[in-house]
């Protein structure tokens, strides 16, 4: 018999809410810190460094969670376009999570900038002093930031769709909330 | 529970508008937070900009004190600092020291006695890898209160309009107490004569988590020897950086680095107003210049010396100023690390 779930394990949903609240703060902290001159700069500075290396942790265990439970399937009405469309963005989404923290640190190694989180927690220099290595990274960690906000917003049009025109169940696969109202169909 | 679809023939309007109104504003609100729908919102790239002279920046540069030169050294901790603050750079110890003399102009082909004001870069790092990271400059007070107001005499200084400076000293009388300083010609012959002083306050926190509200600089071992601005040209356009490079060669360079600790009440935000002489010191250690090194190849060339680089056990203060430059700081290093070809290594490649 096989078990074919309608929604997301209850980890995954949680963490894609967690993440969700997480990613959209740090897209607005890295356009407002590099818009601005006030002592926000600096405040919104010490929440980028640190929240990106959450985001990055909590994307790996994601990962991990989405290799071990898998997903449900999409609606099998649903055109063959649209489904590689949504497909296709989960890797993107997975790409974006996990490269943009690890550029963002990269480019802090690159520039000789010490990576500091809090106080005196710092990580290590992953890359060397370069640069052309610096300038690389900056332009992939800014263009991938606008990519990524393209990407969320399509992602959040789309969900709309599904729940509100199409109805078919695929917002409620990773909708908050306990699962009894959406008993695991069995086919 | 999966449902059917919804067929064409009930097509409703309301759920598109709903998609369009959610994506629309949180586009907007993106917009706005990237500064897009403020045009006079004073950015780091205005700030920047401000600094270039009509010609454009010099690529490859410093988009301020653009001319430099590197040197090696070391800060000698005496350990007195570790009652004010609770950083390792204070622990009784020697902490390599990679710094930068240089001169507040966006020219790095500027002439030496073109340019009164003269600064010191440097960037301290202890053995846990914290890093304390300086730009000072030998002025004993910030020529404004705000960034905003440096940013208004960037563009008086630049402007065309004949009142463009005396409207500028109408709205920042501040000015006015900087000018002695800026115009007198007590200048001194080096680099190495030099006091460097941090201008902005900072927050030292020790060990029971108290702040300390402080200022630094760094005072000379040498003794300042006193040339007119006329005299220094006679000695040629470069003469500050061949003067300290024989001067180290033949024997390092020695400062001691003064902590100033803020009364209650003191002007801790306004680095245009000096505290009171009589206020507390404390000297906690000695820097050390033992190596020249000229830019191109030189340990300084790729580092950023943005004051807002500290270990634990310092912080900013209400001083608006370290975010200020924090930001254009990180603007110019983007700027002109991504020019490179244009201010390129000497084949030597010192520095790998």
């Amino acid at each position: 018999m096989i078990i074919t779930r309608t929604r997301f394990a209850a980890p995954q949903r949680l963490l894609h809410w967690l993440m969700a609240v997480c990613i959209l703060s740090m897209l607005f902290i890295g356009v407002g810190m590099v818009s601005t001159i006030t002592t926000k700069y600096l405040t919104l500075v010490q929440i980028h460094k640190p929240l990106g290396i959450a985001i990055l942790v909590l994307a790996l265990i994601r990962l991990a969670f989405r290799l071990y439970y898998g997903a449900p399937a999409l609606p099998a009405d649903l055109p063959e376009p649209i489904k590689l469309a949504a497909n296709l963005s989960q890797y993107i989404f997975y790409a974006l999570m996990i490269s943009m923290p690890l550029i963002g640190w990269g480019m802090l190694s690159a520039a000789e900038y010490p990576v500091v989180l809090f106080g005196g927690v710092h990580l290590p220099s992953i890359l060397p002093v370069s640069p052309s290595l610096h300038t690389l990274l900056w332009n992939a960690h800014h263009y991938l930031a606008f990519a990524f906000f393209g990407v969320i917003l399509m992602h959040i049009a789309a969900i709309l769709f599904h729940k509100l025109v199409r109805n078919d169940g695929v917002f409620e696969a990773m909708a908050p909330g306990s699962s009894h109202n959406q008993p695991e169909r069995r086919d | 529970m999966v449902q059917s679809p919804a067929s064409s023939k009930d097509f409703r309007l309301w759920p598109f508008v709903v998609i369009a109104a959610v994506i629309g504003i949180a586009a907007i609100g993106f917009a706005y937070t990237a500064g897009w729908l403020s045009p006079n919102r004073l950015t780091p790239k205005k700030l920047v900009a401000g600094l270039a002279p009509p010609g454009g920046p010099a690529l490859g540069h410093r988009r301020n004190h653009a001319k430099g030169i590197c040197f090696t050294g070391t800060f000698e901790a005496n350990g007195e600092g570790s009652a004010l603050s609770k950083a390792p750079v204070f622990v009784r110890g020697q902490y390599p020291i990679v710094g930068r003399f240089n001169l507040g102009t966006p020219n790095p082909n500027a002439e030496d006695a073109m340019v009164r004001t003269r600064g010191l870069g440097i960037s301290i790092t202890t053995p846990d890898g914290q890093v304390w990271r300086s730009s000072m400059i030998n002025a004993p007070i910030f020529p404004v209160s705000t960034p905003q107001a440096f940013y208004d005499l960037l563009t008086a200084s630049g402007s065309k309009d004949r009142d463009a400076m005396k409207n500028f000293i109408a709205a920042n009388p501040e000015f006015l107490t900087f000018l002695p300083w800026a115009k007198s010609d007590q200048w001194t012959e080096s680099y190495a004569e030099e006091p460097y002083n941090s201008l902005n306050s900072f927050l030292f926190v020790d060990e029971s988590g108290a702040k300390h509200a402080i200022r630094w600089s760094l005072i000379p071992a040498a003794q300042p020897v006193s040339i007119s601005p006329g005299e220094l040209a006679k000695r040629g356009p470069d003469y500050l950086e061949q003067e300290i490079t024989q001067r180290v060669a033949a024997g390092p360079q020695h400062w001691n680095l003064i902590v100033t600790v803020a009364n209650p009440g003191d002007p801790t935000a306004d680095p245009n107003k000096a505290w009171p002489v009589d206020r507390r010191t404390v000297n906690v250690g000695t820097m050390t210049v033992q190596q020249i090194e000229p830019e191109p190849d030189g340990p300084c060339r790729d580092i950023n010396y943005d004051p807002t680089v500290l270990p634990a056990g310092i912080t900013t203060s209400d001083d608006p100023f370290p975010a200020a430059r924090s930001a254009a700081y990180s603007r110019s290093y983007n700027s002109r690390t991504a020019e490179e070809a244009d201010y390129p290594r000497t084949a030597t490649g010192a520095k790998q």
